[in-house]
């Protein structure tokens, strides 16, 4: 597959949008599917459709083993070591959900400490402060350096002897930093203390090796990497999986239910309780085919191509500032135009076609330490060329003509 | 309109140069209100005179252009009405951006409803009514018995 004809996949590029050509720059918030993904959805639903998992019949059978196959298209995609160590959950919020909740129940108390860094996401921060709530444990921040950036040194700092935990990205959806996981994961290990990755923004530009990054836990967003929504991925070692307690109770997680007592079922469907969203776990194996045929080289090769000449075009462009300048960067870029407020510049924008994100990314700690209230952000996805930055350019020129700056 | 029009006209002639921006002293009515998504702030400050008129308007605050120019248009429009009035005026802008294709009142002059017509560019985003209504929120708390900050998240 050509990456060069790659728009050509994707349905949404095929008409214009309020009569314009749609550039989209808005994929580390969701990206685009291409027509496989649709089609899969579709043909699920009219031909092949049952519930997995429970009755025996034709449909449910075949759909249960498509379910699995996805399964194991992940495990194999993400490099885990068995099958049983990927779990699918409603988004990558919920995965994160799941492990705080189940290993702050079994594992933290009062006084325990838990590190996160200032550039984490909300659904990063969120389900952590419910365990200082209730439980009473302590966040630190990993604090970000002045290029936006997190080191192995300012991770370390926030570790003490009552560490349970640490929880950072993998990518910043603001910065567009690349922690150095596997380096915080090694530091983290010699302490004896878990690491849980948030890559719902790495996912869909890295290549995804879990034995290499040796995590303990690792959250996905399917419908940031041309999948669809409802749809997430927790992978954690299987060691966690069998210690921790199951999530949420329901039908298809248990094994034997009495009066007096329950007993829960094997993995993986101890922590998959419920009808799930089989269409779409069905419909994300076709993503990852469609990565696969592209290839995370050819992939990573054209990302980073037009993230430097984006940085290139926009550094030129006076009065706009980037936000963030770190060591290694993924498809983010982020940034201000002076005496423009952000959500006018997304709605200026958008009048030319160009789709981008304004606010606080559901990042605000990370603005709150920026000193800003939002930031514009135009993030990359594998259909962008480097046409669309020429686009993103010119529509900020219009902007500030409007504004006179 | 469509909302590059909006902005080049009455928007960015407001949201630059903003009436009735500041402080003013003697106010005997304030409200703050805060819209977290945007980080927009307006703080409404008010003096009723002892037949319940408002006297004199001004606000403070930082934000977009739409937020700005909306607290501009208003408080220009209410100086000399009615604190009875003025909760009508209220009520029916926030109608009109809401649902309603036009301000139905005789309180306000043609002229003055056009101007609060192209706010209504917002209607189809609602992210964005929030910042048009930011400030006639604070204006409606201010009004109120019981002053309270607003939020428009």
């Amino acid at each position: 597959m050509k990456i060069e004809n790659i728009k050509k996949e994707f349905p949404i590029f095929n008409n214009k949008i309020e009569n314009n050509d749609l550039v989209y720059l808005d994929s580390a918030n969701s990206s685009q599917k291409p027509l496989v993904v649709v089609d899969r959805i579709y043909d699920f639903y009219t031909k092949e459709f049952s519930n997995i998992g429970r009755s025996v019949h034709y449909l449910a059978v075949a759909a249960t083993n498509l379910y699995e196959n996805t399964r194991t298209a992940v495990q194999k995609y993400i490099n885990a070591k068995n099958k049983n160590e990927i779990v699918f959950t409603k988004g990558a919020t919920e995965a994160i959900n799941l492990v705080a909740s189940t290993f702050g129940q079994k594992y933290l108390k009062e006084g325990d400490e838990i590190i996160i860094t200032e550039l984490e996401h909300h659904s990063n921060y969120v389900p952590w402060h419910y365990l200082r709530k209730n439980k009473g444990i302590k966040i630190n921040f990993a604090e970000i350096d002045e290029h936006g950036d997190i080191s192995l040194e300012s991770v370390e700092k926030q570790i003490t002897s009552k560490t349970k935990m640490i929880a950072l990205t993998h990518l910043s959806n603001v910065t567009g930093a690349i922690l150095p996981i596997k380096e915080i994961t090694e530091l983290a290990h010699s302490k004896g203390i878990p690491v849980l990755v948030d890559g719902c923004q790495s996912a869909p530009h890295m290549k995804m090796d879990m034995q290499d990054l040796n995590c303990d836990f690792y959250a996905i967003s399917c419908h940031k990497m041309y999948g669809p929504t409802g749809l997430g991925i927790l992978y954690a070692k299987k060691k966690w999986l069998d210690d921790l307690p199951p999530y949420q109770g329901g039908g298809g997680m248990i094994n034997e239910v009495k009066k007096n007592d329950i007993s829960y079922g094997e993995l993986p469907n101890k922590f998959e309780a419920g009808t799930m969203a089989t269409a779409q776990v069905i419909a994300f194996n076709e993503s990852i085919n469609f990565l696969n045929k592209i290839g995370i080289d050819n992939l990573i090769n054209h990302e980073n191509d037009l993230l430097n000449y984006g940085e290139e075009v926009l550094r030129k462009n006076n009065s706009v500032k980037l936000i963030g300048n770190p060591k290694k960067k993924g498809a983010v870029l982020s940034f201000t135009i002076d005496g423009i407020h952000p959500h006018d510049i997304a709605t200026i924008l958008d009048e030319d076609g160009v789709a981008i994100r304004a606010g606080h990314h559901c990042c605000q700690i990370l603005h709150d330490k920026l000193g800003l209230t939002a930031s514009a952000r135009a993030s990359l996805g594998v259909y962008n060329t480097r046409d669309d930055l020429d686009k993103l350019n010119e529509s900020i020129n219009n902007c500030k003509k409007i504004f006179n700056k | 309109m469509n909302l590059k029009e909006l902005y080049q006209e009455i928007i960015l002639d407001h949201g630059k140069n903003p009436r009735n921006l500041g402080k003013f002293e003697n106010f005997n009515k304030d409200a703050k209100g805060h819209n977290p998504l945007c980080g927009d702030k307006v703080h409404l400050f008010l003096k009723l005179d002892e037949n319940k008129n408002v006297n004199d308007i001004s606000f403070e605050g930082e934000g977009c252009a739409i937020s700005m120019a909306s607290a501009s248009i208003m408080t220009d429009l209410m100086k000399g009405k009615s604190e009875k009035d003025a909760k009508e005026i209220i009520d029916k802008f926030l109608d009109m951006i809401k649902e309603k294709d036009d301000i139905n009142t005789n309180l306000l002059e043609e002229d003055e409803k056009t101007k609060l017509m192209s706010l209504g560019g917002v209607k189809n985003y609602p992210m964005r009514v929030k910042c048009a209504t930011l400030s006639w929120h604070a204006l409606s708390s201010a009004l109120d018995e019981f002053q309270k900050d607003v939020t428009t998240e």
